[in-house]
């Protein structure tokens, strides 16, 4: 298994998948501040735009779903996160901001590990 | 002490009503497609009413009143507007108690802060931008002896506010006064995790306000706040949350070329330089409750002092009395007004700070105390309830850099005051900062150097209106709290006149 720098639960891929049917392919951007800080937003793909400030973390492949589901996150935030394995769970919950998942009742919220220096040195 | 009673128990000061609806054009409307969200107390994790849940065609109804009524209130005179603010202040202050009672009930902070603080803070702010409008005048610049600019302050006309869950009913008056003192229509969508709490308010002040010149529609974010925040209707968003929502805000705006004013937070540095431990006395005892005002509302504040940057010399004895004073707060029923430190706003909320507690300490910070869920028993055991942590690390990790927005500080040591700036500006934000110090050229230094919109000197977590509030860095665009406000919800006209008859010559 190659390193990777973001992994879903099978409960936020479930809802991954009920998303992905219900709007279209999607993206999330990981947030930083407060109140809704620190949760990963999750939107149409496209829809919050990117650039150069921002950095792709991964592409993620989720079962059932065609198209990768890319997750980005501002680069300033990724100097300090970098040493860190992300993730994406899903939990009870309504969250604030503008993430697809809110009106069924949950939220995406990241879990973090550190990263092995073999990992490092292969994501490197 | 006081307890109250759960509103919708015997006993209650204050009841809220079974649902909700949203508020447009001055009565209450029922979403269009029908649906409603159950709201949960923190307290209990109970849900205790139903609210609208809003789309698109209910924003659109709400912008319809709003720019209704838009054009004739922003034509009322400055005493007119500022009467009404007054009244409003003035009815909150008759019903205070009941007020503050409901919005902890709401969002779980204890009841002697909203009594003491969010409540009497809001009433103020009322009466503050009533003041300020009466106050304030437009100019006239003699250009030459025949020509004269004149700068008058117009209303931007239909604004959209989008407020925060952990102060419901303050921060929502921290946006509506400017806008309303200015003469402004307001859409505004209250979190979805304290939909109620505004209502309430409004059922005490409606009567006050013409109708259409406040509208609140509720719902979750991607389907009320988007159409809002992206709508070409709306003159300016202001919005406070997080990074990436308030970019995808400046998106929108950008496409509707419209302002926006952002709070998104913080990491705010609270530092302590070795001369408070010089002596054993008032301010040494002052300097410790600012240590320990992380706790405040359970951490969710913007300006959470959240990182703690104690100077090396007096590393060991100042941490372990701060540890002591915070192992001293008492955690417990919100409703209590004994009670210092209450419930997490929301599960989610609960299950993020958690997860921070997680990687703090896999980072190789240590715990002094606290770390982990508190479980209160009885009825409070499906609240939502965090130990007040204090984690000791440094300022790479993790926990260091992002808004836990919980009750979780992180310590660390510096050497001397060029090391104390470093850190303390070695952060994506720039919203708050503490600086603690016997020594007025040290504190002087230090505030001006840190690179924060806010620095308390001496002091921690007061918000007094007339106090600028607002950040430098990613933590956002404006100013609020502050007279300046009013310019962020203001068009400047100018009338440039002439007083000659003589032709200019050019033609």
């Amino acid at each position: 298994m190659p390193a990777t720098r973001v992994d879903v639960t099978p409960a936020a891929a479930d809802m991954m998948r009920q998303l992905r049917g219900q709007h279209g392919p999607l993206m999330f951007h990981q947030s930083g501040g407060c109140c809704d800080g620190s949760s990963p937003m999750c939107y149409l793909e496209g829809e919050f735009r990117t650039g150069q400030s921002d950095v792709l973390l991964e592409s993620l492949k989720i079962d059932g779903v065609d198209e990768p589901i890319t997750f980005w996150m501002s680069a300033s935030q990724f100097e300090l996160w970098k040493h860190t394995h992300l993730t994406v769970d899903v939990v009870p919950g309504r969250g604030s901001g503008f993430s697809l998942e809110a009106p069924e009742g949950v939220r995406f919220l990241i879990r973090s590990r550190l990263l092995t220096e073999q990992e490092l040195v292969e994501l490197s | 002490m006081t307890v109250y009673s759960a509103p919708g128990s015997d006993g209650a000061i204050v009841n809220y009503e079974s649902r909700y609806d949203h508020f447009i054009g001055g009565e209450y409307v029922p979403p269009a497609k029908g649906q409603y969200f159950a709201n949960p107390s923190p307290v209990t994790g109970q849900d205790f009413c139903e609210v609208a849940r809003g789309t698109a065609e209910d924003v659109e109804k709400a912008l319809d009143a709003a720019h209704g009524a838009a054009d004739a209130w922003g034509r009322t005179s400055t005493a007119e507007r500022a009467n009404i603010l007054n009244k409003i202040a003035d009815r909150m202050e008759q019903n205070l108690e009941k007020l503050a009672v409901a919005e902890c009930w709401e969002n779980g902070k204890p009841v002697r802060e909203t009594l003491a603080a969010d409540i009497p803070l809001a009433i103020d702010h009322f009466r503050y931008f009533a003041g300020a409008i009466r106050a304030q005048e437009g100019t006239a610049g003699e250009i030459d002896d025949d020509t004269v600019a004149y700068h008058f302050h117009e209303p931007l006309g239909v604004v959209a506010q989008i407020i925060p869950w952990n102060f419901p009913i303050l921060m929502a008056v921290w946006k509506l006064a400017p806008a309303l003192a200015a003469g402004n229509a307001v859409v505004l969508k209250p979190a979805e995790q304290t939909p109620a709490s505004i209502h309430y308010w409004m059922s005490l002040v409606a009567d006050l306000i013409p109708p259409g010149v406040v509208n609140i529609v509720n719902g979750f974010g991607v389907e009320a706040g988007k159409p809002l925040a992206s709508s070409n209707r709306v003159a300016k968003v202001a919005f406070t949350g997080e990074t990436t929502t308030g970019r995808l805000i400046m998106q929108y705006a950008s496409e509707n070329l419209i302002p926006v004013t952002l709070e998104l937070g913080g990491k705010s540095p609270n530092i302590f330089f070795e001369d408070v431990s010089r002596l054993d006395d008032d301010f040494y005892d002052k300097s410790l409750e600012g240590f320990s005002m992380f706790a405040l509302n359970q951490g969710e504040v913007c300006t959470c002092p959240s990182r703690a940057l104690i100077q090396q010399s007096i590393y060991s004895d100042f941490l372990a009395a701060g540890v002591k004073r915070v192992e001293n707060l008492k955690q417990g029923n919100p409703l209590d007004t004994d009670t210092q430190v209450g419930a997490q706003a929301s599960n989610d909320q609960l299950e993020k700070i958690l997860s921070y507690l997680d990687i703090g300490r896999q980072e190789g910070a240590k715990v002094l105390t606290g770390g982990a869920r508190a479980d209160l028993g009885g009825n409070l055991s499906g609240g939502y309830y965090v130990q007040p942590t204090i984690f000791q690390g440094n300022n790479s990790m993790r926990i260091f850099q992002e808004e836990i927005f919980g009750p979780v500080v992180s310590v660390t040591s510096f050497d001397d005051y060029a090391d104390a700036i470093k850190i303390a500006n070695d952060t994506l934000y720039g919203l708050g900062a503490g600086v603690w110090t016997r020594d007025i050229n040290t504190a002087y230094r230090a505030g001006r150097a840190i690179k924060a919109g806010r620095v308390w000197t001496n002091s921690y977590h007061l918000y007094p209106a007339h106090a600028a509030f607002g950040g430098y860095k990613q933590s956002g665009i404006g100013r609020e709290n502050h007279k300046m406000m009013l310019d962020h919800y203001q068009q400047t006209k100018n009338l440039l006149v002439s007083y000659s008859p003589k032709a200019m010559g050019f033609f």
